[in-house]
């Protein structure tokens, strides 16, 4: 102690106290110097997911420095955002300790989630401090029904993105004279795939197509050639896939090698289907597959700046990218509403207003009592050309649907 | 019911298939023979292996089958290390230490794989990948073709070396009798490590027959080792011939059940395959020991 007490020399002392009794007499400076909020964003930065949190993070990141370079948020005197990023590590309890985590370390909002189990836990944690959280594009329904007051959902549900699919499948199928009749579904045997080929085994009799066969398959698939093989023999118009990114690559190279040749592929949240990665790295075997996904609007100009983002990054342009880009848009239109940081309020905020969806093709954002945005929507895709192009709805295509593919 | 062109197809792709099961089967199934010990670590080198030959295609542009050559000499040296300097010494004598060694061995390894290539998943594209070779109105897949030829040649080169060479004479005395073979003056410690050595250096063969139409990610190695203890099992523990036959009989096992009853229930034929060799032959089709 007493060596501590020498060491500290007299000048230093000075030095010290006179900078603090400045900082005591000038208070309204260091105010006014950098307010900042911090929005916290909850993604997957390691783990089996780690791509889709880097991705995320790039459209965050480009949104926080849009906002901060045109004068920060306004109605709180221009305060800068600061972003946290909390790292989920790919896991349910991972997302919450994050979420934790981003809470203790002062974050006004949250945003993110990525995976519905991640979203479930996060937004279960932030629950606890009534701190606000959107949802960026975990899709299951149960995530909406727990009537909790701080949570958000940005993008559509998958009951909601359901709808959209079959009913643009009728169109599409409408449009070619109905070239498709009958269709196989293969899918993954987990909660995502089984839950979709349970929808579609209800859904499509009634619109007029015939389910002939439905292939389950375990992840991780060693092998796809029985699956194909199955199909080659059941010769189906169309095909509905649900796998997660491995699996899918296997299948249609698989369908490729087997020269399987459907009418169509025609997949709903088939994250690979909408994967720049698969497209540029399998273009014979992704040509043709449809998709129906998170999709940020092709006319805006900003996604072509994202995409730009995104390859200087070294990786592949997928949804992750544009839809966090816009929820923080979001997020910061929330702040404006309620004029303070304060978690009660931007909370209301949140439910209260309209909000415009940054390049997200949602037109005006608003949540509804549950915390759904009602007006959100996910797009059709189809890769044309090694390029993934927008099909439907019109306002937003960027290209004719071509169906049948192989036609 | 299916046209018989499509049932023989699915045999045929079993029978592909099983035999790079099989490949990846024998290198266990020699371990166990001779070092008595389950190889945890198995599932984990073949993914390293996966790696090495998607390292060698990607940064030197080299095909993945004559990555075969080089990375076969190198998972050769790796596996030949591992045992001579970890696992043997850390095991103190004895079987349970080892179990444990490889399995944490595994888990090691795994996590560097994740931390040196992250959890992305990588692929090769060949030309030849999607080529086919028609025979009659079968349409066999050629990298399939090939991985069937190739296993059943490194079968039969390890039979070669396990029956006419020195070495080979030396492996089969230290698993018939260990404390023998160490009077007659053999090196244990360095017949048990070119042992782990050969299994390991199958698994790099068996990584350059599957990376031109699989993927690797850190835990690929686990979808296929699973399969291969089965195959050990059902083949008999330590029987070189019995892990080829069992291989070829789970390909095809596995194929016929998922034509029939779709690629999740097709898993089932092989566990029950298990539990019935288990129940009524617990040696296996060619196991010695009981």
């Amino acid at each position: 102690m007493k060596t501590l007490m020498n060491s500290v020399s007299r000048r230093t002392l000075l030095q010290t106290g006179g900078a603090l009794a400045a900082t005591l007499a000038a208070p309204g400076l260091v105010r006014a110097q950098a307010p900042t909020v911090k929005i916290g964003l909850l993604q997957p930065m390691t783990g089996a997911f780690a791509n889709d949190g880097d991705l995320a993070k790039i459209g965050a990141e480009y949104a926080i420095k849009e906002i901060n370079d045109a004068g920060g948020i306004k109605a709180l005197g221009g305060a800068k955002l600061e972003l946290l990023v909390g790292d989920s590590r790919s896991n349910a309890e991972a997302g919450a300790q994050a979420t934790e985590q981003l809470q203790a370390d002062g974050a006004a909002i949250v945003v993110g989630g990525f995976a519905s189990g991640i979203a479930m836990t996060g937004t279960q944690a932030a629950a606890r401090y009534e701190l606000p959280f959107i949802i960026d594009c975990a899709v299951s329904d149960a995530l909406m029904t727990r009537n909790l007051k701080n949570v958000f959902r940005f993008n559509p549900s998958f009951s909601m993105a359901a709808d959209v699919a079959l009913k643009n499948l009728v169109l599409i199928n409408d449009a070619s004279g109905k070239a498709a009749k009958t269709v196989a579904i293969v899918h993954e045997d987990g909660l995502l795939g089984s839950g979709l080929a349970k929808l579609m085994q209800a859904r499509l009799p009634e619109l007029g197509f015939e389910v002939v066969e439905t292939i389950s398959h375990p992840t991780p698939a060693r092998d796809m050639n029985n699956v194909v093989l199955r199909l080659r023999s059941l010769q189906p118009d169309l095909i509905i896939p649900s796998h997660y990114f491995n699996e899918f690559v296997l299948f249609a190279r698989t369908l490729q090698q087997q020269r399987v040749k459907p009418k169509g592929i025609y997949a709903l949240f088939g994250g690979a289907a909408s994967s720049y990665k698969f497209v540029s790295e399998f273009p014979e075997a992704a040509e043709g597959v449809m998709d129906v996904n998170h999709w940020g609007d092709p006319k805006n100009p900003t996604n072509d700046k994202l995409m730009a983002a995104v390859k200087d990054a070294g990786k592949f342009y997928a949804y992750n990218t544009p839809i966090n880009y816009s929820v923080i848009q979001v997020a910061a239109q929330a702040l404006e509403f309620a004029k303070s940081a304060d978690r009660g309020a931007i909370n209301e905020a949140l439910s209260k207003n309209e909000f415009d969806s940054g390049i997200m093709p949602y037109g005006k954002s608003k949540f509804d009592a549950t915390g759904q945005n009602v007006n959100a929507l996910p797009l059709n895709t189809q890769v044309q050309g090694g390029q993934i192009k927008v099909i439907y709805p019109d306002q937003f295509a960027q290209a004719k649907p071509k169906f049948p593919a192989n036609g | 019911m299916y046209s018989p062109i499509i049932i023989f197809e699915a045999l045929a792709n079993g029978l592909m298939l099983g035999a790079v099961y099989a490949l990846i089967a024998l290198g266990l199934t020699l371990i166990y023979g001779v070092l008595h010990i389950v190889n945890f670590a198995h599932g984990a080198l073949l993914t390293v292996a996966m790696y090495a030959i998607w390292l060698a295609f990607e940064k030197f542009g080299l095909d993945p089958y004559l990555a075969i050559l080089i990375v076969t000499p190198l998972m050769f040296a790796l596996g030949y290390a591992l045992q001579r300097f970890i696992i043997g010494p850390s095991s103190h004598g004895s079987d349970n230490g080892i179990l444990l060694v490889t399995l944490g061995l595994s888990i090691v390894i795994q996590n560097l794989l994740l931390a040196g290539f992250s959890s992305d998943t990588l692929t090769i594209a060949t030309d030849y990948a999607f080529g086919v070779v028609p025979i009659g109105p079968l349409l066999l897949s050629l990298p399939r073709v090939i991985g069937l030829g190739v296993s059943l040649l490194t079968a039969l080169l390890l039979w070669f070396v396990l029956n006419r060479t020195d070495i080979g004479k030396a492996i089969r005395a230290v698993a018939k009798e260990r404390l023998g073979a160490s009077l007659v003056g053999i090196n244990v410690a360095h017949v048990y490590a070119m042992t782990f050595a050969l299994g390991t250096a199958c698994l790099a063969i068996a990584a350059g027959l599957l990376m031109p139409t699989f993927y690797v990610s850190p835990t690929t190695g686990a979808a296929f080792v699973l399969v291969a203890f089965t195959i050990v099992v059902l083949g008999g523990m330590g029987s070189i011939l019995g892990a080829l036959i069992g291989g070829l009989l789970i390909g095809v096992v596995e194929a016929v059940f998922s034509l029939f009853l779709g690629d999740s229930l097709g898993q089932i034929g092989i566990f029950l395959i298990f539990i019935l060799v288990l129940l009524v032959k617990p040696t296996g089709l060619f196991g010695a020991r009981g």
